[in-house]
């Protein structure tokens, strides 16, 4: 199996996750700007799936429908391919972004343009299709607001959804004075919001060819699916003469009726509405009514080593609606660049580590408290800590693999060995119980343990601990034993000290 | 071989040997898939066209339910309430939606872009609603037009018999299945104007398509037009 799917590549592995997040925090402004966004979408989300009596068995067809997809996928690829074609459309495969980013970039050079449209698509950021088709003297322009503010501001995106959600409407307003032509202009979203849309109308009016993602892809019509709020969308699937849709392998669905699942799923657990404003579904090409060139671009790129794991096989399930990363207690303090990735939060500490290969981002699966809360949320029930337990796993097991000399004398490691023996042994544990009840006094202050010293310490830098109780309940039991047997009467409770300060 | 038949060749090896778990001769159906969510509700189809018209209304979009001989009455109302004069129509709308005081810019296919961006509104008739989400479908069919007639124009003013609107969103589904399956014809679903929640995940309406939607519900006239 490993011949046939290629080991990850070897690269310079991502900045840690705990680096950059310690760099996220110093940020006020940021984390005022995300405390407020994750907690109105969160308001906004909750509502609309709590007014669904039927969320639960949705989220569980959506789940199986995946599962069917996946398990099924050369079958489904191949019938969408074939009804894509029977439209009109053509299909390509590419088995890594280089090959996808060349297919793209030909066909727009055989049509000549120097400016393509897009539509907001993280497959096409995953693969870094702005930069390659640059390269060739293309310039994309990004049509979507946030995407659009972002390319403007020279930055990265922080959110799947909202990929300026970083930014408040201040910051956004002196952007716009900065980078479009543009005299007066107030902060008030709406007119920030008609910025854009004049600075794009000649745009979309005039260029050739556009570029998307998909949401969406019904193997048995071929129907090809784009959701979204702006019509930026509907311009770019509609107007030029090509449009190139670059889609990840897994978003291929089986049925047209399985639409009725996933259209109600997505929009209530993305931006909390009981249906986006737009939504585009076309299949092929028609004559007289929108492109009359469509390309289809189906992208492996890590997707078939995500597959081949059947624990990490469920984050294919995703359909990128960012409830997981709006619930999350770290992203929402951290927000998005501390990932380093296109994919941020819950499923990008999943995801990431799978599509690069968990050597190249091997502290993404510590950015999470596993407090299951994105499981909770998930439209498709992807178990995200199952999955992130799991590549702990794999992290360790990579570290052992590789650095086995080191890794015997790394402190870690040694005190998780000693620690698994002492646990093993009755005797043993009891003993260390008692060690530690003398050797906790010197760090022991007003009923916690608040510092402890070398690498301890970094354990009580961020929160107490609670000291070993004078009696363990060991102790407790067998003192009860002996006072039953002397004076064949039973003192129920513990003493008050003891009951205070725990149990063991 | 080519690049272009390598890459798909290699593609399906790999997700076969992905997938060695799944038993060989498992058929895709036998995934089990539960659709035990709702497929319909019993209500009565006054209530359902109560519920369109109310969650329509709560995407910012003003929606008056008329009977069908009031209808060219309340179009020509609403457009002159939006100063829109010259108004761009699908071929075969209905010559009785029309008063003589808009003039239609009749769409065969023919309105260049420049066009259809500097006129005043577009009227058309839809496919479907769904009450249980506030959505007009277009697919392209009768009283629609092409899609870009619906796109560019600012203001976009639909009429929706209350005959065509459906309760929930997998009846909606249903009813399209034909015009995909057999036509082939392009879906929109369009929940409102135009809008965006990209700024400080505040919902502002109005960024690229149609910034103002009207929408006007119908009772069909008992001897119908069909």
């Amino acid at each position: 199996m490993s011949v046939i799917i290629p080991p990850p590549q070897r690269r310079k592995p991502l900045p840690t996750f705990q680096a950059s997040a310690k760099e996220a925090l110093a940020d006020t402004q940021l984390r005022r700007n995300l405390y407020k966004a994750t907690h109105t979408i969160r308001a906004k989300r909750a509502q609309v799936v709590g007014e669904m009596p039927d969320w639960q068995e949705l989220r569980e067809a959506g789940r199986a429908l995946k599962e069917r997809v996946l398990r099924h996928l050369d079958t489904y690829l191949l019938q969408l391919e074939e009804a894509v074609q029977r439209a009109g459309g053509q299909v390509h495969w590419a088995r890594d972004a280089q090959e996808a980013n060349a297919i793209v970039t030909q066909i727009v050079t055989e049509h000549e343009a120097r400016e393509v449209i897009k539509v907001k698509s993280l497959t096409t950021d995953e693969i870094h299709l702005n930069q390659a088709l640059a390269t060739h003297g293309i310039s994309a322009v990004e049509t979507d607001l946030a995407e659009l503010i972002i390319q403007l501001a020279g930055e990265s995106s922080s959110h799947i959804l909202v990929p300026a959600i970083h930014k408040n409407r201040s910051e956004i307003r002196e952007l716009f004075l900065r980078t479009l032509e543009v005299d007066n202009l107030t902060d008030n979203p709406r007119e920030l919001a008609n910025a854009a849309r004049l600075h794009l109308r000649r745009k979309f009016l005039s260029t050739p060819v556009a570029i998307s993602g998909a949401n969406f892809a019904v193997a048995e019509t071929g129907t090809v699916c784009v959701v979204e709020s702006e019509g930026n969308g509907r311009m770019c699937v509609t107007l030029p003469r090509v449009l190139i849709s670059v889609m990840g392998i897994e978003k291929v669905i089986p049925a047209w009726q399985d639409l009725e699942v996933f259209l109600q799923l997505l929009p209530r657990s993305s931006t909390g509405e009981r249906m986006n404003p737009y939504t585009s579904l076309w299949t092929g090409v028609r004559e007289g009514d929108g492109p009359q060139e469509f390309h289809l671009v189906l992208l492996d790129n890590g997707r078939t080593r995500v597959l081949a794991d059947t624990v990490g096989r469920q984050t294919l399930n995703c359909i990128r609606c960012s409830a997981c990363l709006n619930i999350c207690p770290v992203y929402e303090r951290v927000g998005g660049h501390a990932y380093n990735s296109v994919y941020p939060g819950p499923i990008g500490a999943i995801l990431t580590p799978q599509l690069l290969g968990v050597e190249n981002a091997s502290s993404l699966p510590y950015a999470s408290s596993l407090c299951g809360a994105c499981y909770e949320v998930c439209p498709v029930k992807i178990n995200i800590p199952e999955v992130l337990l799991y590549l702990r796993g794999r992290v360790v097991d990579y570290k052992q693999h590789h650095n086995a000399l080191l890794n015997r004398v790394n402190p870690e490691s040694v005190a998780m060995k000693l620690m698994a023996r002492t646990f093993a042994s009755r005797q043993l544990y009891e003993q260390a119980q008692k060690m530690a009840q003398l050797g906790q006094l010197p760090f022991r202050h007003g009923g916690v343990i608040d510092t402890l010293p070398g690498p301890l310490g970094r354990w009580t830098a961020m929160r107490d601990l609670s000291p070993v109780p004078r009696q363990s309940f060991r102790d407790w039991w067998r003192a009860r034993q002996t006072t039953r047997e002397g004076m064949n009467e039973a003192t129920h409770q513990p003493s008050a000290e003891t009951g205070k300060e725990g149990q063991l | 071989m080519s690049a272009a038949s390598t890459a798909r060749e290699e593609m399906l090896r790999r997700i076969r040997a992905a997938l060695s778990d799944v038993p060989t001769g498992e058929q895709p159906e036998e995934v089990v898939v539960a659709r035990d969510y709702r497929h319909s509700e019993a209500v009565n189809h006054e209530e359902v066209v109560e519920r369109f018209a109310e969650r329509v209304a709560e995407y910012k979009v003003d929606v008056q339910r008329v009977e069908e001989a009031a209808l060219a009455q309340a179009v020509a109302a609403t457009c002159a309430s939006h100063s829109v004069r010259r108004l761009v129509i699908p071929v075969d709308i209905p010559e009785f939606w029309l008063l003589p005081d808009v003039e239609p810019l009749r769409d065969e296919n023919t309105l260049t872009y420049e066009q259809l961006d500097t006129s005043d509104g577009v009227l058309t008739g839809c496919a479907l609603g769904i009450a249980q989400t506030g959505t007009i479908i277009l697919d392209g069919g009768r009283h629609q037009g092409r899609r870009v007639i619906t796109l560019l124009p600012d203001y976009h003013l639909c009429v929706v018999y209350e005959d065509q609107i459906v309760n929930l969103v997998p009846e909606a589904i249903a009813r399209l299945d034909d015009a995909v399956h057999h036509y082939r014809r392009p879906v929109t679903f369009i929940s409102g104007p135009s809008a965006t929640s990209d700024i400080e995940l505040n919902r502002v309406e109005g960024v690229h398509g149609p910034r103002t939607l009207n929408v006007l519900v119908v009772r069909r006239a008992s001897r119908s037009h069909p």
